[in-house]
């Protein structure tokens, strides 16, 4: 089932964490720290599945900036889910390169196979799916990324999504 | 068969590690620049070798670099630009995955030259993969003693790290870039100043692109008249082109400058023509941001000559009838392919993508994506067009950074080109959402549309 974060309480980022951050901010200038939350971002990201309130304000604390200074580059960049998101958020690239070849049918593919609309969830937790801009994979096309590895799939078929959509269903089961 | 500067050992296996790489010949350029050259020196064959920017901007990269401010006691940044994100464009991805280390080379050459102590580069957070990759080649290099304090025994120390941005086209225009690194929305700033006086933490520092910093390696190597002697005119050297979209074999192909796009498009060495034995129909040459030919017109110049792959030649006509190098993304569309469909598929992008700084591209490009969108099912009207251009223009130029010109350029192209298919969508409304127009007069000789 999905777990959705209790967004009521501060967020207490585990001793692991914190020394990763520690690790991104040292490569920065004395006193450039902000220069750690985007990558900062991306690993409560891949530890939560997405970057709830509470939790850029922990940030924020680590990095003694504003909380409104993380809240305004989270909700800039396109990567960073504001929202919890399936297990699995299956981005699909709708630019052009990869439309000529096909992305829509493969986009219509997958709505009909998950049976949920673009940005929801699954009942079962497992996944979410969305069309994305450029992926910069054009000769390769469709192709579609998941996080938190952004791993890649190309030349993207609807026989190969539904293997794709199986493999993840038996990986998440097991 | 064309030289490879970049790609010449693409497919030895583990080519992607230190040790096979070295035993290639890797790491030379740093040896030689490091203990034989100046930083001045190195900027000087960088400037005799012509080498220009590879991002799609075309500025002489030694001249980029001989502009940057050296005052007393103030550290220098040399910031790579890996935030690939222009549709068409997947060089820089299939360069960092497969010879890593050739960008790590040139990153240590290139801050050598500028004199950075620490730099970085700023790779497109979708890249997690090439991010790791990257970690492990700077960690490989700076075991074997290329990277950290005094490199190969000499006075020269140097940092290298990876961050990743957050999947916002905008980070590639180089002040966003800045902005972002310094962990704050992708915002471009205003110029002057430009980075080479006051870039990140507001000091003198240079932005290149991937495939730039990667040329250093061979221009060092073998010098920089020698890359020269390669291309044609002010196009020298080899560029890697990012072929995609209907054809036969797409891929990403490093060409000799000036190679004809005719022989680029169909012969087997490279993209060996239209996929499914199909017909040319249109050609996006750059990178989506410049102007979309026809086939007619991409394969010729209207004085009849053939088209190049060089700078100038794809520039011939200006943008009447010409287009730009750009970033090398090459996309062909098949007869099949609905010129108002595509138009609208990179207006949505441009609007997707604009970081709502100013006015005429925040607006501008929202407006244009819903006029196109009425265009292509079936709503559209004879006056759509015109207002298409006029909003194009009232965009172009008259915003901080080039994203506006980028959003404008495909949709007053693709009006100024095709036309009748625009107006075809209009007068055939309904029949436009059942099928497409086809190749048209799109691919006949070229006197015939130009008469």
């Amino acid at each position: 089932m999905l777990s959705v974060q209790d967004t009521n309480t501060p967020v207490t980022f585990s001793p692991e964490l914190i020394s990763k951050f520690a690790d991104v901010v040292s490569r920065y200038p004395v006193g450039k720290q902000k220069s750690a939350l985007l990558p900062i971002l991306h690993l409560v990201q891949a530890e939560y599945g997405w970057v709830s309130a509470p939790a850029m304000d922990s940030v924020a604390e680590y990095l003694s900036i504003q909380s409104i200074e993380v809240y305004e580059v989270a909700s800039f960049y396109t990567m960073y889910f504001l929202k919890p998101q399936g297990k699995y958020m299956l981005e699909v690239c709708r630019t052009g390169p990869c439309e000529i070849v096909g992305a829509t049918p493969i986009m219509e593919h997958i709505e009909k196979t998950l049976g949920v609309k673009e940005g929801d969830v699954t009942e079962d937790g497992l996944f979410s799916w969305r069309g994305v801009e450029c992926l910069a994979a054009c000769g390769f096309g469709p192709v579609l990324q998941i996080g938190p590895e952004y791993t890649f799939y190309e030349n993207l078929t609807t026989g190969s999504v539904d293997k794709l959509i199986g493999d993840l269903k038996a990986k998440a089961n097991n | 068969m064309a030289r490879k500067l970049l790609l010449e050992h693409i497919n030895v296996p583990g080519i992607n590690t230190f040790d096979v790489y070295r035993s290639k010949g890797g790491y030379a350029a740093v040896e030689k620049a490091l203990k034989t050259l100046t930083p001045e020196e190195v900027v000087e064959e960088v400037k005799k070798s012509g080498l220009r920017g590879r991002g799609g901007a075309g500025f002489p990269t030694g001249m980029k670099w001989s502009f940057l401010a050296k005052p007393e006691g103030v550290e220098r940044y040399l910031v790579c630009n890996a935030d690939e994100s222009e549709p068409g464009t997947f060089k820089d991805r299939f360069l960092m995955t497969y010879i890593p280390h050739l960008l790590i080379e040139g990153m240590i050459v290139a801050s050598f030259a500028l004199g950075a102590k620490t730099s970085y580069i700023y790779v497109r957070g979708e890249m997690m993969p090439q991010i790791r990759i990257l970690e492990k080649a700077i960690a490989e290099a700076k075991a074997k003693g290329f990277l950290g304090k005094n490199i190969l025994g000499t006075d020269y120390s140097l940092e290298l790290y990876v961050q990743p941005g957050g999947g916002a086209y905008i980070c590639g225009e180089e002040t966003a870039l800045l902005e972002s690194l310094e962990g704050k929305r992708g915002n471009p700033r205003i110029k002057p100043p430009f980075p080479a006086i006051a870039g990140l933490y507001g000091c003198p520092t240079v932005v290149n692109n991937v495939e730039s910093i990667a040329a250093v390696v061979p221009i060092i190597n073998d010098g920089g008249e020698e890359y020269a002697k390669i291309g044609i005119g002010r196009s020298t050297g080899t560029k890697l082109i990012s072929a995609g979209g209907n054809l036969k074999n797409p891929g990403v192909y490093e060409i000799d400058l000036g190679l004809p796009a005719e022989e680029f498009l169909y012969s087997d060495e490279y993209c060996g023509g239209i996929a499914n034995g199909k017909r040319l129909k249109a050609v996006v040459a750059g990178g989506s941001s410049v102007p979309i030919l026809p086939a007619n017109l991409f394969l010729k110049t209207v004085n009849n000559e053939a088209r190049l792959m060089s700078y100038e030649s794809l520039a011939d006509g200006g943008f009447v009838s010409g287009t730009m190098m750009g970033s090398g993304g090459f996309i062909a569309y098949d007869e099949d392919q609905c010129i108002v469909r595509n138009t609208w598929n990179f207006a949505r992008f441009y609007h997707h993508e604009s970081c709502g700084q100013c006015s005429p591209c925040r607006e501008g490009t929202g407006w244009m994506e819903k006029v196109l969108h009425r265009l292509e099912y079936g709503h559209g009207k004879m006056s759509d067009m015109d207002l298409l251009v006029d909003v194009s223009k009232k965009i172009e130029g008259n915003t901080i950074c080039p994203l506006g010109d980028a959003a404008a350029w495909p949709v007053a192209s693709a009006i100024r080109h095709f036309r009748d298919e625009f107006e075809w969508h209009v007068t055939n409304a309904y029949e436009a959402t059942t099928r497409n127009y086809g190749i048209a007069h799109y691919a006949d000789p070229l006197n015939a549309v130009v008469a």
